[in-house]
């Protein structure tokens, strides 16, 4: 019994390294940055407060007006993908589909190269497109004679942050558009002919056949679309700077959060708020993954071939 | 393939849709390039032709390349990425074989607990990052910013690893074993070659959002000589704002590598995507 019972130093040896540098980094940091949300700084000296700053942030107007301003942007921001991303990449992804389509591969590259652009990159490109100044945007505009509906989208508070959410939706629509892709080129022809045996082609194979199968797809490109907007900042920070203007109206928890913690302008940063803020983002993206993996994951059919 | 489902109007009307798109994506990464080539008063008088003869000028990548040190920033997003690239590949294959291969206690809660962070992101947690970096001496160094992509990429490099390396085959491995084989050689000469294409896919994946990060840069980074490529165009696009020329030339500089790397390995991006290997 004894010798069965040495230890396998392989085993360690092969996982030490990425879970050392994966719990040091990355799980660590994570619960400090919880735990640091319950202390504050007088003086150079740290004290605990418990929930003193989440009462700060929610209860004082101040506070609480900032956080819920972005937090709303958020959600607005988010509802803009699911509701122009996806379909958008559903219905490219439909096309591409389509066995014997020419020149697919080189419509499917073309289409995902705003996908490998930097935020920064996306963020200026845009910016001096629909600048006044520069004039590309209303001098389209004006060709097709729809020069009146041309306002200065990133300057005007009503339409700055949906502006942003586009340019986002622009950025990122291949990747809903791959994976759908994936899912679709994964439905058996045979399935598809059996349907067509019923008179069920076209449009009606779509909606009837091949989205009920494509479900779960769209189940995790949500979730991936939940995650990656409720930690957004780059592109927001890129086109508009850390205060999110004009007036706020594009800030959201990851310009909030940025702001807090480094400070700007007049106000000093602080790090216990920012790690405030943090934590009520991770309590947010956790409520979405839980909803996902346990409201939505579970309760879909999934169908083996 | 049954004729009935497509008829010519339908392939008409597929292509225009794509095509639109493919106007849609491209135009604005064509606008950028384009102007950059021109000189300041043939940018805002005709924004949209091709530069010839007479607009043609490179003041603008003069400028870039006399204030801003391009090829230094460029050189540390290379670093930065190829050493990130390297431990996510050596350290997540590494724990991948250990979940696949061996049979022992705290397997699957070790899975589980490797795989935490492919969902929650590693910003949540900079606060303390920045924090552990300052204390240990490492804030404004490339070496902080591969620790942090390190961690980030692990989860789901262990996670579509470890898929694949349940799909090696025990009898080469035991094999192996029987000539004498350790542990550690049947992992670096047996199964890594045989997991090459898996490996490939996470590298395409993970290449792309290190390369493109704003956040721990600006944050870890920001010095001169630390600055990575997309910081860098970001400081510099910041300060010249006014010079149009300098900032579209900028721009342009900060594509390139990013479309080379893409035409280079686009075949195995898109192949990793329909693949399934994030199903």
């Amino acid at each position: 019994m004894a010798s069965r019972r040495q230890v396998r130093w392989h085993i360690i040896v092969f996982l030490a390294p990425a879970v050392l540098v994966y719990t040091a980094i990355m799980i660590f940091p994570l619960f400090n940055t919880l735990r640091l949300a319950l202390f504050t700084e007088v003086g150079q000296v740290r004290s605990f407060v418990g929930l003193d700053n989440f009462r700060t942030l929610f209860g004082d107007a101040r506070w609480s007006e900032s956080f819920w301003n972005a937090l709303g942007n958020n959600f607005w921001f988010f509802v803009i993908h699911m509701l122009v991303q996806n379909p958008i990449g559903i219905l490219l992804a439909a096309i591409l589909s389509h066995p014997r389509l020419r020149f697919a591969a080189l419509y499917r590259s073309a289409i995902f190269i705003p996908t490998i652009l930097s935020f920064v990159i996306v963020g200026f490109a845009w910016k001096l497109i629909l600048s006044p100044i520069w004039g590309i945007a209303p001098g389209m505009l004006d060709a097709v004679g729809l020069k009146f509906l041309y306002a200065p989208w990133l300057g005007k508070e009503e339409y700055a942050l949906t502006t942003l959410a586009l340019v986002s939706v622009w950025q990122f629509v291949g990747i809903p558009m791959m994976l759908i892709y994936a899912a679709l080129l994964t439905i058996p022809e045979e399935i598809l002919e059996a349907g067509e045996c019923d008179g069920i082609t076209g449009a009606a194979a779509f909606w009837k056949i091949k989205l009920p199968l494509i479900l779960p797809s769209i189940g995790i490109i949500s979730i991936l679309t939940f995650v990656g907007n409720f930690n957004a900042f780059d592109l927001i920070y890129a086109a508009q700077g850390a205060l999110a203007g004009p007036d706020f109206s594009t800030d959201i928890l990851g310009t909030f959060m940025y702001r807090t913690f480094f400070g700007f302008q007049l106000q000093l940063g602080d790090p216990h708020m920012g790690s405030a803020i943090a934590t009520a983002m991770f309590a947010i993206i956790l409520i979405g993954v839980c909803i996902y993996l346990f409201g939505i994951q579970t309760r879909m059919r999934r169908y083996q071939f | 393939m049954n004729k009935a489902r497509r008829s010519p109007v339908n392939v008409i009307a597929a292509h225009a849709v794509l095509i639109t798109y493919v106007l849609i994506a491209l135009f604005p990464v064509f606008v950028i390039l384009i102007n950059s080539f021109k000189t300041r008063k043939a940018i805002f008088r005709e924004p949209l032709a091709l530069p010839d003869a007479d607009s043609f000028s490179l003041i603008g990548y003069q400028t870039v390349l006399k204030q801003g040190d391009f090829f230094g920033y460029f050189q540390n997003s290379m670093i930065v990425t190829v050493a990130s690239l390297f431990f996510i590949l050596l350290f997540g294959a590494m724990a991948a074989f250990a979940l696949a291969e061996y049979r022992f206690r705290g397997n699957t809660l070790m899975g589980l607990y490797l795989a935490l962070g492919i969902m929650i992101p590693i910003r949540i947690g900079t606060v303390a990052i920045l924090e552990l970096m300052v204390s240990t001496g490492l804030v404004n160094t490339l070496l902080a910013l591969v620790l942090v992509y390190t961690a980030q990429g692990l989860p789901l490099a262990v996670f579509i690893l470890s898929e694949f390396m349940r799909g090696v085959s025990d009898d080469l491995k035991n094999a192996g074993r029987i000539d004498g084989l350790s542990e550690y050689t049947i992992f670096f000469r047996l199964v890594l070659p045989l997991v090459r294409p898996a490996m490939a896919t996470v590298a395409v994946f993970n290449m792309i959002p290190i390369w493109n990060d704003l956040w721990f840069p600006l944050i870890l980074a920001p010095a001169e000589e630390t600055k990575t490529l997309t910081l860098g165009s970001q400081v510099f696009i910041g300060q010249f704002v006014t010079d149009w020329n300098a900032v579209l030339s900028a721009l342009s500089m900060a594509i390139l590598p990013v479309l080379i790397l893409y035409v280079i390995f686009s075949r195995q991006l898109i192949r990793g995507i329909t693949s399934g290997a994030v199903k």
